[in-house]
């Protein structure tokens, strides 16, 4: 699992946010478009691309892009 | 693992009951106007009907009971099972099945009972139904699912009530030795039981002075300690792992043909989670249909609340094999394979 492979899947679960923005140590809860469907966008994504549960408490326990990118290599 | 089959039982029809009165997500006021947007774009629910206070789950299945009793031609006193399986019955206690039993006219040698089972529950239901039927040979049973969710709700939680819709359904079942076996998968994971939850009024937390004191979550989320909790993401999180998971554990086990079956309809929980499923299990879009845009998630009466809004233009005078797939509160989780032969499918009833 590559973190720059992860970012841009995180980048394309946003809409309206600039690619530019999403980097590693992004705090996804300060980005204008996160909310509770992105949340769920991103619980998807970690499903589909790498066969991951991300769990609320994951979420909820992570800051930055990398904290999540972390879990998610730890899990699979 | 609870895979199994039950031979000898017939499915003969669906009724399904609404409230009229209508609520649009549009004029919710505990969400902005972009909220909203996105939240309709992901969650794919637009109107809801929400029953008035003097209408319970108990009164929407009594009216489905008794419209599919006419168009089934039914004598009352020949029905010798009712089960009501909701998590919104009439009071604590006694079950609401007694006093159905009695509201609809059926005979005192009826079997009665309640199940309070939530979005697995249409799928348990048909299970426990059929299951005690040709066990012991009763001839005619009524299944009646639903929930009035929206009495469980604070106004005041945005988590929860763009979401939630009211519906009653009845189903009518036959001995019938011609009858395609019935085929289930059905499990249970109580790790989760707090994703979906109502703290207090039960034993384990009996109401007391500080029940009804509302608390904030989060911005937008006020409720107090009787109103539904739901963990938005856990309840995604495992939807999208463990519905896919149960249908293809059906297929395998009884070797289904995914062409040979008409329509799978899933538990109407929101529109993203729903996609993803069916896109795991690679399902023709044509053929699993959705009520969620003008009821929301009605619980356990989503399932029947499809078929009837949905398929019933479809479904008469002909012979189909469905899959259907509920999962949710508990956390519990059932899929059947169930096959209709020219079964009669009622008008929707609004109330």
């Amino acid at each position: 699992m590559e973190i720059n492979a992860f970012l841009k899947n995180f980048a394309d679960i946003l809409d309206d946010t600039d690619a530019a923005l999403i980097t590693q140590e992004t705090v996804f809860r300060d980005l204008d478009e996160w909310n509770s469907l992105t949340a769920l966008s991103l619980i998807a994504m970690a499903d589909e691309e790498y066969d991951v549960k991300l769990t609320g408490d994951d979420i909820k326990s992570s800051n930055s892009l990398n904290d999540i990118f972390e879990i998610i290599k730890n899990k699979g | 693992m609870a895979a199994f089959s039950v031979n000898g039982v017939a499915v003969k029809g669906i009724a399904c009951s609404v409230p009229k009165n209508k609520e649009l997500n549009v004029d919710l006021n505990i969400l902005t106007q972009e909220e909203i947007q996105k939240f309709i774009e992901a969650t794919g629910v637009e109107e809801r009907r929400i029953a008035p206070k003097d209408l319970c789950t108990s009164d929407l299945c009594c009216e489905a009971a008794n419209k599919l009793i006419t168009d089934l031609h039914w004598q009352k006193n020949e029905i010798e099972i009712l089960v009501f399986v909701s998590q919104t019955a009439d009071y604590i206690l006694p079950v609401s099945a007694a006093i159905l039993q009695d509201r609809l006219g059926l005979s005192t040698d009826c079997i009665a009972f309640d199940v309070p089972l939530g979005c697995s529950g249409y799928v348990y239901g048909i299970s426990i139904i059929a299951g005690m039927m040709k066990a012991s040979g009763l001839k005619k049973g009524l299944l009646l699912a639903g929930d009035t969710s929206s009495k469980l709700l604070s106004k005041t939680d945005k988590s929860t009530v763009p979401l939630f819709g009211d519906a009653g359904s009845a189903t009518a079942f036959e001995l019938d030795e011609n009858a395609e076996s019935l085929q289930f998968d059905l499990g249970t994971d109580g790790s989760g039981y707090k994703t979906i939850m109502i703290n207090d009024g039960g034993a384990r937390n009996r109401i007391n002075s500080d029940s009804l004191i509302y608390q904030t979550i989060s911005p937008g989320i006020e409720r107090n300690a009787c109103q539904l909790i739901l963990d938005g993401m856990d309840v995604f999180g495992f939807g999208i792992s463990q519905a896919p998971k149960t249908v293809n554990k059906l297929i395998e086990k009884f070797e289904i043909d995914k062409d040979n079956i008409n329509h799978f309809v899933f538990h109407q929980a929101n529109l993203m989670m729903n996609k993803m499923i069916a896109k795991k299990l690679k399902l023709p879009a044509e053929k699993v249909p959705y009520s969620l845009k003008e009821f929301g998630n009605t619980s356990s009466a989503t399932i029947p609340l499809t078929i009837v809004t949905q398929l019933k233009d479809n479904l008469g005078n002909t012979s189909q094999s469905l899959i259907l797939c509920g999962f949710g509160v508990g956390l519990s989780w059932g899929t059947a394979k169930v096959s209709l032969d020219d079964v009669v499918i009622s008008d929707l009833i609004e109330i």
